[in-house]
């Protein structure tokens, strides 16, 4: 399973280029202005010049800038496929969202309630819907966002390749429950998981 | 300068004495001033709504509001600020204002519809409030989302009606702006000679003519969906909520930029008046205005990437998004080469400006990160999307019109307010901003989703910092406001020119004459040229 990119790398690089630029950007444009609000104050510069504009200087600064937020884009689009793109062999667990709580069904019938594990090191997709209201899961470890909507499926997948635990949440607000919609995804070995999977939890 | 009887002591139409010849004025001025002082009400009351929200998440747990409290507060404190206060603020209180003024006229094109339109503002704004008292206000948040809004038991139907009557005065004064700016404009001001706050008002007005009846119908359908279950945008009877989302941000998105234009504008005419410098770019400023509200209205389904609409959609709307990126970015440029070989004099108006653009910028560069799409994923819908839209709209929009309030407040009122009063606000809106945002950006990178009373406990920290600035911001608010109010005690002496403007406003008494003009105004060949302005500054009346 090694040769599977594993999204959130995608998107933190992403998100890293993006913030980076804008940093940089943000520092140069707000050193540049104070320079000159101090450097030009009235009392030391007190007639100004007449410049109206400098079209070449326009044209960079419409080039430049359109280059680089192209070059964003593409970082963008590149992490929102590897977000989409679920690799196969994918693990599948159904996922209902309800007013407040969420439940998880795997392949053999086993049912959870706000609580789902998963192996380490397999893909898990995660094929989403709501029997109410627009809910989203949003598990932030794995970088995964999506709409659960009635009446149509929506997809995520991850790749949970440290054991641990790490919350889920819900982020589209569904009413007086939306902040106690959370839950917990349990990442152990493949053991651990098989026993537990088969286990009957009397659902 | 003449002297002239100003609006306040000529009443138009003159049969109208005391009270009502405010309450039934076509003078776009007065009508204006009372836009001001609805308008400053709405945002002092959202201003403290919204510090009761964040005294909420202050503490883990349930403190001061209760679940339902704490939903239908976020909600009241979104519709306050979106509907009543930005998206009015800029063109109903200073386009009413000046722009008339701006291109030498005497009235908008249709003044008893712009009376109107103050009426159907002040109608929106009390059927908001009836909704409090009648099965509580609204818990869906502003964006109203089906079918959470049409299932819910609050009071949804009263409140989108209140935006229903909002939208209205919207469209009604954005109709008149665009045909005072045709048919009223002096027949000497070419196309090129507008100034830029009057041009970016034009760009809106379009935006608001045009995008807003499909938020009007959107909000009528909600209604329809309320009281007779039709099955538009309701799943269980084969209706779509996604068609919902997209319908409402094909107003609500165009609307963001209905909001920043304006703002946009005022920056563009502050920044030459104190540089005494001509505005860089002026031909590129007018683009990109014309771009936004072009290219704003095509990227609607931004705020959408995860609502399961298709790929292909996430990458036409993230393409977009980047492309209107780019006349925002030209703006900001051109704003810091204005002031490049100018003769700055520093000011309340221009500090406020300055804290724009570098409030502004912060929001729009982490909207980058918001545009593309696999960014997107994991912040959308999280305090970092909090942060990023009251950078902009609050640090931007809400920004400018300060800047705007202390810039043309001897214009309207005739007098000057303090200077040192209208520093220490802005130094505290400003610090206690970024104290209260900035903590936002990091909540949500680490995941804190927003519209949430309570959370988990590692974002504790973060919410207690975010509580602490928004103190200081609502005392700096509070100061700001109080400071101006003030200054109505004083002497009418702050003279037709205190800056030393270029534009026609500053070539009228303070306040200006019920007609405006006492002469015909002459227009100058290029709307920025300081060349004739003496230095003016020995004659303002500073406040002491």
């Amino acid at each position: 399973m090694s040769d599977i990119i594993n999204p959130v790398t995608l998107v933190d690089r992403s998100f890293y280029f993006i913030i980076g630029f804008s940093f940089v950007f943000l520092f140069a444009i707000t050193l540049v202005m104070v320079y000159f609000v101090i450097r030009y104050r009235r009392s030391r510069h007190p007639v100004s010049a007449d410049i109206r504009g400098n079209w070449k200087l326009e044209i960079a600064w419409v080039f430049i800038p359109t280059v680089i937020a192209l070059a964003m884009f593409v970082s963008g689009w590149q992490a929102y496929t590897g977000l989409r793109n679920v690799p196969e062999g994918a693990m599948e667990i159904e996922v209902i969202a309800q007013s407040f709580s969420w439940i998880f069904i795997y392949a053999n019938g086993k049912e959870t309630e706000n609580e789902i594990l998963v192996p380490v090191n397999t893909p898990v997709k995660l094929t989403i819907t709501s029997a109410d209201v627009i809910h989203s899961l949003f598990i932030p470890a794995f970088r995964v966002k999506v709409d659960a909507v009635k009446g149509i499926k929506t997809h995520a997948w991850f790749l949970p390749e440290k054991q641990g635990e790490y919350f889920f949440q819900c982020t589209e607000f569904c009413g007086v429950g939306h902040a106690d919609m959370t839950g917990v995804v349990s990442v152990v070995s493949q053991e651990a998981f098989d026993e537990w999977v088969e286990e009957d939890d009397g659902w | 300068m003449e002297t002239a009887a100003s609006f306040y002591e000529t009443p138009e139409p003159a049969r109208f004495t005391g009270i009502w010849s405010w309450l039934f004025t076509q003078d776009h001025k007065r009508i204006g001033l009372m836009y001001l002082f609805a308008i400053l009400f709405w945002f002092l009351l959202a201003v403290l709504l919204g510090g009761v929200l964040r005294l909420e998440l202050m503490f883990p747990g349930e403190t001061v509001l209760s679940p339902e409290l704490y939903n239908s507060a976020f909600t009241l404190h979104g519709v306050i600020m979106i509907f009543l206060f930005i998206i009015p603020a800029l063109p109903a209180v200073f386009g009413n204002f000046f722009l008339p003024i701006h291109i030498g006229a005497d009235d908008v094109y249709f003044p008893k519809l712009n009376l109107l339109s103050w009426y159907l503002y002040m109608a929106g704004g009390g059927i908001a409030v009836f909704s409090l008292f009648s099965d509580g206000f609204a818990d869906t948040g502003w964006t109203f989302y089906v079918p959470f809004s049409i299932s819910t038991n609050t009071n949804v139907s009263t409140a989108v009606f209140a935006a229903f009557v909002l939208g209205f005065s919207s469209m009604l004064t954005g109709l008149n702006f665009i045909t005072t700016v045709h048919k009223m404009r002096d027949r000497a001001m070419g196309w090129l000679q507008i100034p830029l706050f009057t041009w970016s008002l034009y760009a809106t007005a379009w935006v608001q003519l045009l995008a807003t009846p499909v938020v009007t119908i959107t909000l009528v359908l909600v209604m329809i969906e309320r009281f007779f279950n039709v099955g538009l945008f309701d799943p269980a009877r084969g209706g779509d909520p996604i068609l919902y989302q997209h319908l409402f941000w094909m107003y609500s998105h165009p609307a963001v930029y209905i909001m920043i234009l304006p703002g946009m504008g005022v920056i563009s005419e502050i920044i030459p008046v104190f540089a005494r410098k001509s505005i860089f770019g002026y031909k590129a400023i007018v683009g990109s205005s014309l771009a936004i509200a072009i290219a704003g209205s095509l990227v609607w389904a931004h705020h959408m990437y995860t609502s399961g609409m298709s790929d292909t959609a996430v990458f036409v709307f993230s393409l977009l998004t980047f492309v209107v990126a780019i006349p925002s970015a030209i703006k900001v440029f051109s704003w810091v080469a204005t002031l490049y070989k100018g003769a700055i004099e520093m000011t309340p108006p221009l500090f406020f400006s300055l804290c724009f653009i570098y409030l502004f910028s912060v929001g729009g560069l982490t909207g980058l990160v918001l545009g593309a799409a696999g960014a997107n994923i994991h912040v959308h819908d999280t305090h970092f999307v909090v942060a990023h839209f009251h950078f902009t709209m609050f640090g931007g929009t809400g920004f400018a019109f300060f800047a705007a309030l202390h810039y043309w407040w001897p214009k309207m009122f005739g007098r000057m307010y303090d200077f040192k009063k209208a520093y220490i606000a802005a130094i505290l809106v400003t610090g206690g901003f970024m104290f209260h945002y900035v903590p936002m950006f990091i909540l949500g990178l680490q995941g804190m989703p927003r519209r949430y009373y309570d959370y988990l406990p590692q974002y504790a920290a973060g919410n207690f910092f975010a509580g602490f600035g928004a103190l200081f911001m609502i005392l700096g608010i509070g100061l700001m406001v109080a400071n101006l109010l003030a200054s109505l005690g004083r002497q009418r002496d702050a003279g037709p020119d205190p800056w030393g403007g270029v534009t026609l406003e500053w070539t009228i008494p303070s306040p200006p004459p019920v007609h405006n003009f006492v002469r015909p105004p002459e227009i100058m060949a290029y709307p920025y040229d300081f060349s004739g302005v003496t230095d003016r500054s020995a004659h303002r009346q500073q406040g002491e």
